[in-house]
């Protein structure tokens, strides 16, 4: 007798619901397990990292601060995802955005009259994004290279671009040889709503609803819905599959790019060293965490920003070391995505010839 | 799956039980309320470098003033828009001062000590200063260029590895000042750069160790925060000279010798100046005179000649009749710049982008 994985025939809704409940306690108890080990009180760390989140306006704002990075690259990468085209660029996307952000904000911003600056600088770095995702995706339909490789590859690239040009051409002529690029002018600036949470909130907010509205209530929606489902079953019906995907990806692409605009806009107000601190990567985390639902990335990456807020304090309040913040951090991660699993699989017991056919099926 | 529910319950409970039987212990009432400083660590104290200095330093605190003062560290934050959330949080939670121990540390440091003005913010390696907000390094060149002068003396190859963090003054002026020692004494050495573009990775400064050893590289130093270059020498049979900490300890005497830091000197001072209310925002830029900095003890395998002569150049060095970026100095493109006798200034210093003649690098 042994086990396999079955996958659903209808997604379960109790799976839906109950799944991360249940993953969230287990997170919680395995962490908790981890700490007791470590001599320190499993229930005051808890309560330490949900203040240090949620329980001030400052710990709020600066979860939110974490949150809007996530909710946009999450919801750019969950767009790619559901056409199966597994963009793991997000970080090259944010940052070359930033770039371009930062280039209308210092170069263009002398010229350009200030009630376009913001407007032109948030078009021009999701242009930015967009074109770092568009070079996998011609690759991709045009030659059928593998979009991961050339996604993740294309990250360090980008890395590279800003570094040239913050320790080169465009580093402060006032920094003292410093790297990094002079600070924006005020006027291109995000404003803040409260903290340092800024207008990036709205605009991610709104880009998600936007989302779930065109992947939901649209034909162009219900075109990607095919695309992801089977590529070939879309062909049969006359739609443009390379195309479909080509403007997904873009889309996709400046969705990540937005999110690069707002850190730089938004937080540093200038290029420099760490622009982006690994959102890129996190989003795809959010993105299957939230089932790459539009409407629930951004309570996901609120989460996550509260969590990786909340790590703070297992060093600040508890005086654990900070390798102990990020292992907890990877604890609560992994039962949560081993449980949506289970959502769309369930596990079966099999006997001797129905695991001999299973094999066989490849299942 | 009920079953799988029943442990977790199980497991819930003694959690609980375990929460609720720890004692609550007394709340001790001091007589005043002590002095509350809080460090900013870019790495780890157990990296036996950078941090394990500043570390140090901090200890330097406890044992001056004891109860008087309560010192806290945090390690591992990124610099970036993460050090202003932390820097922000000791502010609001009531710390009087505040260490922040990395150069990318500073324009949070600037923007927390703009909303709190009666915090004081002393940021390590950087420029930006207010009111209170103050700057804080050591002129570790001039140890540089001493065990530039071991580092020549005892190479054979004439190639020198030196893996950088970042090509920014604080490193270039370093490297400038290791060359200038060198070449002193060995005017055929070379010095090899390779950066890394991070403080703090044992991965990347190792592999950078161990690509300039296979260039030729018979000595390795190295602008880092760990111990792992000289590891990585040590392993191959070649000398190096550490940094940071006296590394020979930890490594072995295949460290001839090491630029260190003696920040006790620096924390105690400022926090006894926190103290006492006489504290004012300054640039404090300290070298071997003042003891800041210094040059660890000599492994076995420095020749007496070669001490001597090192210490010879150390006493000009402390007694101020001269000091290491004195003219004529070529940079590695071949062209003057600074003349004949002529002393750089600390501001062409604090800016300094360019390489000294011998250096294989290039400042991008």
């Amino acid at each position: 007798m042994s086990f396999a994985f079955e996958k659903r025939k209808t997604v379960s809704k109790t799976a839906i619901v109950a799944v991360p409940i249940i993953s969230f306690i287990v997170s919680l108890v395995l962490t908790g397990i981890l700490l007791v080990a470590f001599g320190a009180d499993p229930f005051s760390t808890f309560a330490a990292m949900f203040k240090g989140a949620f329980g001030s306006g400052r710990a709020l704002t600066e979860t939110l601060v974490k949150a809007i990075p996530l909710m946009l690259t999450g919801l750019g990468v969950a767009l790619a995802f559901k056409l199966k085209f597994w963009n793991i660029g997000a970080e090259g996307q944010l940052t070359l955005a930033g770039v371009a952000a930062s280039w209308v904000a210092i170069y263009w911003s002398p010229w350009l009259p200030e009630p376009l600056l913001l407007p032109t600088l948030i078009l021009v770095g999701c242009a930015a994004g967009a074109l770092w995702a568009g070079v996998p995706a011609l690759l991709k339909t045009r030659l059928k290279v593998d979009e991961t490789l050339v996604t993740l590859m294309l990250n360090y690239v980008a890395i590279l671009i800003s570094q040239f040009l913050y320790y080169g051409p465009w580093r402060d002529p006032k920094g003292f040889g410093f790297p990094g690029t002079q600070m924006f002018p005020r006027e291109a600036w995000f404003p803040r709503i409260a903290g340092r949470a800024h207008i990036g909130l709205y605009l991610a907010l709104v880009a998600a609803a936007v989302l779930w509205f065109v992947l939901n209530r649209t034909r162009w929606g219900f075109e990607l819905k095919v695309i992801g489902n089977s590529p070939r079953a879309a062909r049969y019906q006359g739609i443009s599959v390379e195309r479909n995907i080509l403007l997904a990806v873009l889309l996709s692409g400046a969705l990540c790019g937005l999110a690069g605009v707002g850190e730089v806009a938004g937080i540093s107000r200038r290029l420099q060293q760490g622009l982006s601190l690994g959102y890129g990567y996190t989003a795809i985390i959010v993105a299957w965490m939230a089932q790459l639902n539009p409407i629930a990335i951004p309570f996901v990456a609120i989460l996550m920003g509260g969590l990786l807020v909340g790590g703070d304090q297992v060093q600040m309040v508890m005086g654990l070391p900070s390798s102990m913040g990020l292992l907890m951090q990877g604890m609560m991660l992994f039962p949560m995505l081993a449980g949506s699993l289970f959502t769309e699989y369930r596990i079966k017991k099999i006997t001797g010839t129905q695991a001999r056919e299973s094999a066989r099926g490849g299942a | 799956m009920k079953k799988g529910l029943t442990v977790i319950g199980i497991l819930l409970v003694a959690l609980a039980i375990s929460g609720c039987t720890k004692k609550a212990e007394p709340v001790a009432i001091p007589e005043a309320a002590p002095y509350k400083v809080a460090f900013i660590y870019i790495g780890v104290p157990g990296d036996l470098g950078w941090t394990h200095e500043h570390d140090i330093g901090r200890q330097a605190i406890d044992t001056a003033f004891g109860d008087k003062v309560k010192t806290v560290f945090i390690e591992n934050v990124p610099e970036g828009p993460d050090a202003t959330r932390i820097i922000r949080q000791y502010a609001q939670d009531g710390y009087d001062m505040i260490f922040a121990t990395s150069f990318g540390y500073m324009d949070p440091m600037a923007e927390v000590a703009a909303e709190f003005p009666k915090v004081k913010f002393v940021h390590c390696s950087g420029y930006k200063t207010s009111e209170n907000m103050s700057t804080y390094f050591g002129r570790i060149y001039q140890a540089r260029y001493l065990s530039g002068i071991v580092a020549g003396k005892m190479t054979k190859s004439n190639i020198i590895g030196y893996p950088g963090a970042f090509p920014i003054p604080e490193v270039v002026r370093g490297i400038n000042a290791f060359t200038l020692g060198a070449r002193s004494v060995n005017p055929k050495v070379q010095v090899r750069v390779v950066w890394t573009n991070t403080w703090y990775d044992p991965v990347k400064e190792r592999e950078a160790a161990v690509a300039l050893l296979d260039a030729g590289a018979d000595i390795i130093t190295q602008h880092q925060d760990t111990v792992e270059p000289q590891k990585a020498a040590q392993e191959r049979g070649k000398f190096s000279i550490g940094y940071d900490s006296d590394m020979r300890k930890f490594v072995g005497d295949s460290v001839l010798t090491s630029p260190v830091w003696n920040w006790g000197v620096y924390y105690v001072d400022t926090v006894r100046k926190g103290m006492e209310g006489t504290w004012k925002s300054d640039q404090y830029w300290e070298g071997l005179n003042a003891d800041v900095v210094h040059l660890a003890d000599f492994s076995p395998l420095v020749m007496q000649d070669v001490r001597d002569l090192v210490l010879a150049q150390k006493d000009k060095i402390v007694s101020g009749s001269w000091d290491v970026f004195t003219g004529p100095i070529k940079d590695n493109t071949g062209k003057l710049r600074v003349n004949d006798g002529v002393k750089m200034s600390d501001g062409d210093l604090l800016s300094f982008d360019w390489l000294v003649e011998g250096v294989v690098g290039k400042v991008q």
